[in-house]
């Protein structure tokens, strides 16, 4: 099996050293400069989760993965994800088309709710209607991929009569994921849609979705698809040691689950419960090199998966921490799973 | 009702799947059905919850004791409480307007009591809702183990919640019984319980304190 490996950023607001937040627009120069260095350090993929907050300030990733398109050549570029329930699938065809261009074919879309909903309100749609909004919008998402004029109708958006939706790709449909936090219905759309099956797993044991993986190539193949790659998302931090990477994640995770847990039912995470998602039975990857691949091979070997995304950074932490973080993760954790991995 | 009555899980998303697990390993005969078709949710039942039987919803229901519903709140409010007549009904469903979206009929009031007062020929019992689904099964322990949880169970049917209380100990968790849906309202996201798992002695205090605080 042919293993990949990712990471992905929110657009977390950096501080600088002194604990100062750095400013919206800084914070997107640096995620630019992230991306350009995960090339360098041997990343495969480098995705931008989509979000509308103080603390995340990344609306518009893909004008981002454009700017670290222009000065990379071989890292693959995507959302991670895009929430498409509140966007038109036109639109976002479009921009990744457009992506996919720059880039000379690296471009790829990970569908989704992800852990964003302000998106809702601030596009006036309710939250309610969530469900169908996505069952309709990742249908017509999987036609435009096609290319070829489109013809379509539905309740979420204006009808398409053979219509030609432009830019048109130069060799196919470029990779399109769905993200799956624990719903197997939503498995079972992924291989009926024909994408592929993007696993958000940011809390409790990861092995629980091992079906989830069965599930998705069973479901493939009722629908009389080839089989298709399965990805592990998961939130961590690499510092030299698991005490250095524990000391600069710990704070900033307590405070942005503190932040979010009232609209979103967390429980505030204590030192306890913090301790036991980054042991080796939980969901987050914050350690060492060996520490974090360690896990990551374990877990990939778990869950038949073959490409791990590592969510890195927190709000608050430096970009010198999270060049670090890059640094690490490509040139000691990817080589070190590919050989546990073998 | 035999001692281990027959559960249909309406909803088969996050949190029936898991429910639907606990209860078939604990010994439950258990059924899960969707608004749709059984067809569609075969493959998840043989793979995700194997020894379940997919269903039509109204067969399951027709055949169960006990009911657990697990779907989204907005889709309750379409549901035909007539079916659940006579049913004991487990609401394991979280009113979420910062997640899901506002509903007006749930707007101030404890979320269980709504839901009661619209299955007026059901006993309506509030449990397995307060622990995420990503942890309920990784935390459920059989009987007597040292490093077991406590969930809630509230009712205001005596003898529906002795039953609940009897499946919740089954399926790995030290049962809480409180006195009514009221009281259940100590369930709900924003509680005191919600989303943190707890030793009974914890559960208790923080339920306790709660109390309190509400004075």
């Amino acid at each position: 099996m042919t293993y990949t490996f990712g990471l992905d950023t929110f657009g977390d607001r950096n501080s600088d050293a002194d604990g100062k937040p750095a400013s919206h627009a800084q914070t997107i120069r640096n995620v630019v400069e992230e991306g350009v260095f995960a090339e360098q350090a041997g990343v495969d993929f480098f995705g931008i989760g989509e979000h509308h907050t103080e603390y995340f300030p990344m609306p518009a990733g893909d004008v981002v993965l454009a700017a670290i398109a222009a000065r990379t050549e071989r890292i693959r570029l995507g959302s991670a994800v895009t929430v498409l329930s509140s966007d038109d699938p036109v639109r976002v065809f479009q921009r990744y088309s457009t992506l996919n261009a720059i880039s000379g074919g690296r471009a790829e879309v990970i569908l989704g709710r992800g852990s964003s909903i302000e998106s809702f309100p601030l596009f006036g749609y309710d939250l309610a209607d969530y469900e169908e909004l996505f069952e309709e919008k990742a249908s017509l998402f999987a036609e435009l991929l096609q290319g070829g004029p489109v013809t379509w109708e539905g309740k979420t958006r204006a009808p398409l009569l053979n219509q030609d939706v432009v830019p048109h790709t130069e060799s196919g449909p470029f990779p399109t994921w769905i993200g799956v936090g624990g719903n197997p219905q939503s498995v079972i759309r992924a291989a009926r849609l024909g994408f592929s099956l993007a696993l958000a797993i940011i809390g409790g044991p990861p092995d629980r979705f091992a079906a989830y993986s069965q599930l998705f190539e069973r479901a493939l193949e009722k629908f009389g698809r080839p089989p298709l790659p399965v990805l592990v998302h998961s939130p961590g931090h690499v510092a030299a040691t698991d005490e250095q990477a524990k000391a600069e994640f710990w704070p900033r995770w307590r405070e942005i689950i503190a932040l979010i847990a009232p609209e979103r039912g967390f429980a505030i995470p204590t030192e306890e419960s913090f301790d036991w998602e980054t042991g080796p039975r939980g969901a987050l990857y914050v350690g060492s090199p060996e520490t974090v691949a360690q896990k990551i091979a374990r877990n990939l070997r778990a869950l038949g998966a073959n490409r791990f995304d590592l969510k890195y950074g927190m709000p608050g932490l430096t970009h010198d921490q999270l060049m670090t973080n890059v640094e690490l993760y490509g040139r000691q954790v990817i080589p070190r799973v590919r050989e546990l991995l073998g | 009702m035999s001692k281990q009555g027959r559960l249909a899980v309406l909803g088969a998303g996050h949190v029936g799947p898991v429910i639907a697990r606990l209860a078939v390993k604990a010994g439950y005969p258990v059924a899960i059905a969707t608004s749709g078709d059984p067809e569609d949710i075969a493959l998840i039942t043989e793979l995700v919850i194997p020894g379940a039987q997919p269903r039509w919803a109204s067969d399951a229901i027709a055949d169960a004791d006990i009911v657990v519903l697990a779907i989204p709140l907005h889709r309750f409010l379409d549901l035909d409480p007539g079916v659940l007549d006579g049913k004991l009904v487990v609401d394991a469903m979280n009113y979420w307007p910062a997640s899901d979206g506002v509903l007006e009929p749930f707007e101030g009031r404890g979320s269980s009591e709504v839901v009661a007062g619209r299955l007026a020929g059901s006993a309506v019992v509030k449990a397995l809702n307060h622990i995420g689904y990503h942890e309920l099964e990784d935390r459920a322990r059989p009987a007597g183990a040292p490093d077991r949880m406590a969930a809630g169970v509230a009712g205001n049917d005596p003898v529906a919640v002795a039953t609940i209380a009897d499946l919740v100990d089954r399926i790995g968790y030290d049962p809480v019984r409180l006195e009514s849906l009221r009281a259940g309202r100590v369930l709900q996201p924003g509680g005191p319980v919600f989303g943190v798992v707890l030793t009974l002695p914890e559960f208790e205090q923080a339920v306790r304190q709660d109390a309190r605080s509400l004075r």
